[in-house]
């Protein structure tokens, strides 16, 4: 693959030997980062579009006597008259009691705690005015809570961000390091073929006729060990996933959905790191050479 | 052709190797240089081929000032010098024909015409059966006119060639040295540095002597000695 020929022995010499397993070893964590970012992303897109145009509304607990108070009704009648509300329905007990089972535990009579009184309300986003929506029912009903869960997903997002964040610098790290180590294996090159550039030099070889001699070996090489990074990459994700299935750690939403369900340019990225690779490692071998040769008279 | 103007030479701190040297040789002619090992020869053949910038003083070549030439034009100049290096300098892992079309790749020519000249110039040359051959494959005799066949594949307007007898028999120095008057009387500019005093008194070519740095000019002999 993408051999070509060359005046510099670059293929024999040990100059560029691990060079394939540097890139392999960059583009392996390249994409472990790049995938979880974007398993991280598909979820908060998920998590945001299932949560947009619902609203919890909070009703205080109902009285100890165990009297209906009415407020459920009222905030009922109020919400479906509202503009832009799709539905409202009240949470039952047993409903209620599922949602606070994690905190409570399965076996505790809600009736003699103080628990507030769920409605779940659908909305249409675009039409509905949730903050006069709120006014009415804290009006209507004193100690009435209006939550859009913006509060909390905001929150969620954030982090995502941060993580976003965090991947985006382990690949500019890895990025840093890859350059690196083809600076190091091409002024090597350079070094051990000094005799050959300076003959080339010397019959009047170009500064860029040089340097692509050096550039086409760094590409085929970073190419090369990209696709192995990848494919090692492929093969963690892969691995992992089935792991996690068998310990029971993730259930059948939490698998690679998110992933395989990412767009097809971003999958296409995943897909070009290697590439990416062997372009970087080409203009890092081309700059290197070229900075090497304006020295020489 | 070649101007030298009060060059003066030295390897980074060190001792001037060369000092005030100034020549003038004009187009065609051909010129021994020739000294004692160490005298500078092959520095001197280093400023012609453009391997070394002087410490001081003005060189022009085919014209041009080489100071004030920029960098991206030094390539074409180097085009129109050849150089037969004192250790022939071929690339070990091309071959013979590889090694001649060198100059004719960096330069752009289309690979069948490559084909046609530099198999027309190693046939000349009487390695027509060694094509493929690589250097190290080859004798001391052959590889020098591998070397030879290099430096003037791109018909250069000088031929540079350092001790290019210094590592074959006398015979085959002595047809070397036919071959570079052939090529002299082609057109090429020649300046062939050697210390081999008796195989230069053969030719009626004059001489630039260096010694201790310092550069003569010794005319040619008024008769041939062949």
């Amino acid at each position: 693959m993408l051999r070509r020929r060359l005046d510099l022995p670059l293929d024999r010499d040990g100059s560029g030997r691990f060079l394939p397993w540097i890139v392999a070893l960059m583009v392996y964590l390249s994409s472990l980062a790049l995938a979880g970012t974007l398993v991280v992303r598909e979820v908060l897109e998920r998590w945001d579009q299932g949560l947009r145009g619902t609203v919890t509304v909070e009703l205080p607990a109902a009285p100890a006597s165990g009297k209906d108070d009415g407020a459920v009704e009222l905030a009922l009648k109020l919400l479906r008259a509202a503009p832009g509300v799709i539905s409202a329905e009240p949470l039952d007990t047993k409903r209620t009691a599922q949602l606070l089972a994690p905190w409570l535990g399965a076996d505790v009579d809600l009736s003699e705690l103080p628990v507030p009184r769920l409605i779940d309300l659908r909305v249409e986003p675009a039409s509905v005015d949730l903050p006069a929506l709120a006014q009415r029912i804290k009006a209507a009903i004193p100690g009435a809570e209006l939550d859009d869960h913006r509060r909390w997903l905001d929150r969620v997002i954030r982090t995502g961000l941060a993580l976003q964040a965090v991947a985006f610098a382990i690949v500019m790290l890895v990025g840093a390091a890859a350059v690196l180590a083809v600076v190091f294996a091409t002024r090597t090159g350079l070094a051990v073929h000094h005799a050959v550039v300076e003959v080339l030099h010397l019959i009047g070889a170009r500064d860029g006729y040089i340097a692509r001699q050096f550039e086409w070996h760094a590409l085929r090489l970073g190419i090369e060990g990209g696709i192995v990074g990848l494919v090692l990459a492929g093969l963690t994700v892969a691995g992992v996933t089935a792991a996690a299935e068998r310990v029971g750690a993730i259930d059948d939403t939490a698998r690679l959905l998110p992933l395989v369900e990412a767009p097809l340019y971003e999958w296409a990225l995943l897909l070009l790191l290697p590439v990416a690779a062997g372009l970087i490692a080409m203009i890092t071998a081309r700059i290197t050479v070229l900075r090497a040769l304006s020295r020489m008279p | 052709m070649v101007r030298f103007e009060n060059v003066g030479m030295r390897y980074g701190a060190g001792p001037e190797v060369l000092r005030d040297i100034s020549l003038h040789l004009e187009p065609g002619s051909f010129h021994f240089l020739t000294g004692a090992s160490g005298a500078g020869k092959s520095s001197l053949l280093k400023l012609v081929y453009l391997a070394e910038r002087p410490s001081r003083g003005l060189i022009s070549l085919f014209g041009r000032e080489i100071a004030t030439t920029p960098r991206r034009e030094m390539p074409a100049l180097r085009r129109r010098i050849g150089v037969v290096f004192q250790d022939f300098r071929l690339i070990e892992h091309l071959s013979a024909f590889d090694n001649v079309a060198l100059p004719l790749r960096v330069a752009g020519v289309s690979e069948p015409q490559i084909a046609e000249h530099v198999t027309e110039l190693l046939t000349w040359v009487g390695l027509a059966d060694h094509l493929q051959a690589r250097p190290a494959t080859l004798s001391g005799g052959q590889q020098q006119r591998v070397a030879i066949a290099r430096a003037v594949i791109g018909r250069p307007s000088l031929l540079v060639a350092d001790e290019p007898t210094g590592n074959v028999d006398e015979d085959l120095a002595y047809r070397l040295m036919r071959l570079f008057e052939e090529l002299n009387k082609l057109g090429t500019t020649l300046v062939v540095a050697s210390h081999n005093e008796t195989l230069v008194d053969r030719f009626d070519q004059p001489r630039l002597h260096l010694e201790h740095g310092e550069l003569s000019l010794q005319p040619a002999p008024s008769k041939g000695k062949r």
